[in-house]
């Protein structure tokens, strides 16, 4: 038995990641992400912090599918 | 954590493309019979077709792919940070059964259950002028059913010492059902389809909203599962 020989891989329960560690990221990813989400799926809807309807327009296929209330 | 979020980016990326692939050969048909439908009210009530902003050619490709990517983009990256707080210490399984079982999850309470209530509907079956209350209705229930979702999980965690593993998630699915069916019960219902909307239309688009759904969360948790579980071999060979 020679210490070269690789151990077969086992997957094990990964290491959480501090919440310390997560916090900033939840907090700026999160609210990015969640814009993103909003301006494809509501904006020039319900609310507009774009004006126009172009955006609507443009994402309307995606909108109806995705299951967002549209017109 | 922010190559964690890249790869959740990543992995919605590419499941929003498969989603536009389904969608476009599923959904499109099925968007293009609303519409249909909408030119016939049109012109039945003697209006004049409006210039159209965004051709319904433009629409149904790189509207609806762009509209895709974006979505897999967000919900990918929001996806790896609820990973990031799960893994290890709620959903206790290797990262590729983690990112199953989370995509799992989050479909069920993101996507199906908010379905039941509020289902996806297609171009000419709701009124116009409703819009501001579909929204806000749709968006309180996708934010309970996730609350409802979260409380459920810190439950399980209660009970986990007590029951074990195996009750203490029947308990808190049980808690998680009943409690989200009060809350479908007390929304108001909407129900504004005109009586002539052709049922077989509005069946394959909801149909087609749903399956695209499922395509896009399916592989979302397997790629992103890949993804990780590579990357921890990686790190496991050089340590």
């Amino acid at each position: 038995m020679s210490e070269a020989a690789a151990a077969p891989y086992t997957p094990s329960v990964p290491v959480s990641i501090p919440l310390r560690e997560i916090a900033p990221w939840a907090l700026f990813a999160g609210v990015i992400l969640l814009s993103l989400l909003y301006l494809v799926g509501m904006d020039q809807g319900a609310t507009s912090v774009i004006s126009g309807s172009v955006l609507h327009e443009f994402v309307h296929d995606g909108r109806h599918l995705l299951g967002f209330p549209c017109h | 954590m922010r190559t964690l979020l890249l790869r959740g980016m990543l992995a919605g990326v590419l499941a929003g493309l498969l989603y536009a692939v389904f969608a476009y050969l599923f959904g499109e048909p099925a968007v293009d019979g609303a519409i249909a439908f909408e030119d016939q009210l049109a012109a039945a009530a003697g209006e004049v077709p409006g210039e159209e902003l965004v051709s319904r050619g433009v629409q149904s490709t790189l509207g609806l792919g762009v509209a895709a990517l974006l979505y897999g983009a967000a919900v990918g990256g929001i996806f790896a940070l609820a990973y990031a707080f799960l893994a290890g210490r709620v959903i206790r399984f290797g990262p590729r059964g983690t990112a199953a079982t989370l995509a799992l999850l989050a479909f069920l309470v993101v996507i199906v259950v908010p379905f039941l209530k509020y289902p996806a509907n297609p171009p000419a079956s709701s009124i116009d002028d409703t819009i501001g209350q579909r929204t806000s209705l749709y968006v309180v229930m996708v934010v309970l059913s996730v609350l409802l979702a979260v409380g459920a999980g810190a439950l399980r965690e209660q009970l986990l010492g007590r029951l074990g593993g195996w009750n203490a998630t029947l308990v808190a699915a049980a808690a998680y059902i009943v409690l989200v069916g009060v809350v479908m019960v007390l929304l108001p219902t909407i129900d504004e389809t005109p009586a002539d909307f052709p049922a077989v239309v509005f069946y394959q688009f909801r149909l087609a909203s749903l399956g695209g759904h499922v395509v896009l969360w399916t592989a979302l948790g397997l790629i992103f599962g890949a993804l990780v579980d590579t990357h921890a071999r990686r790190a496991a060979a050089t340590a």
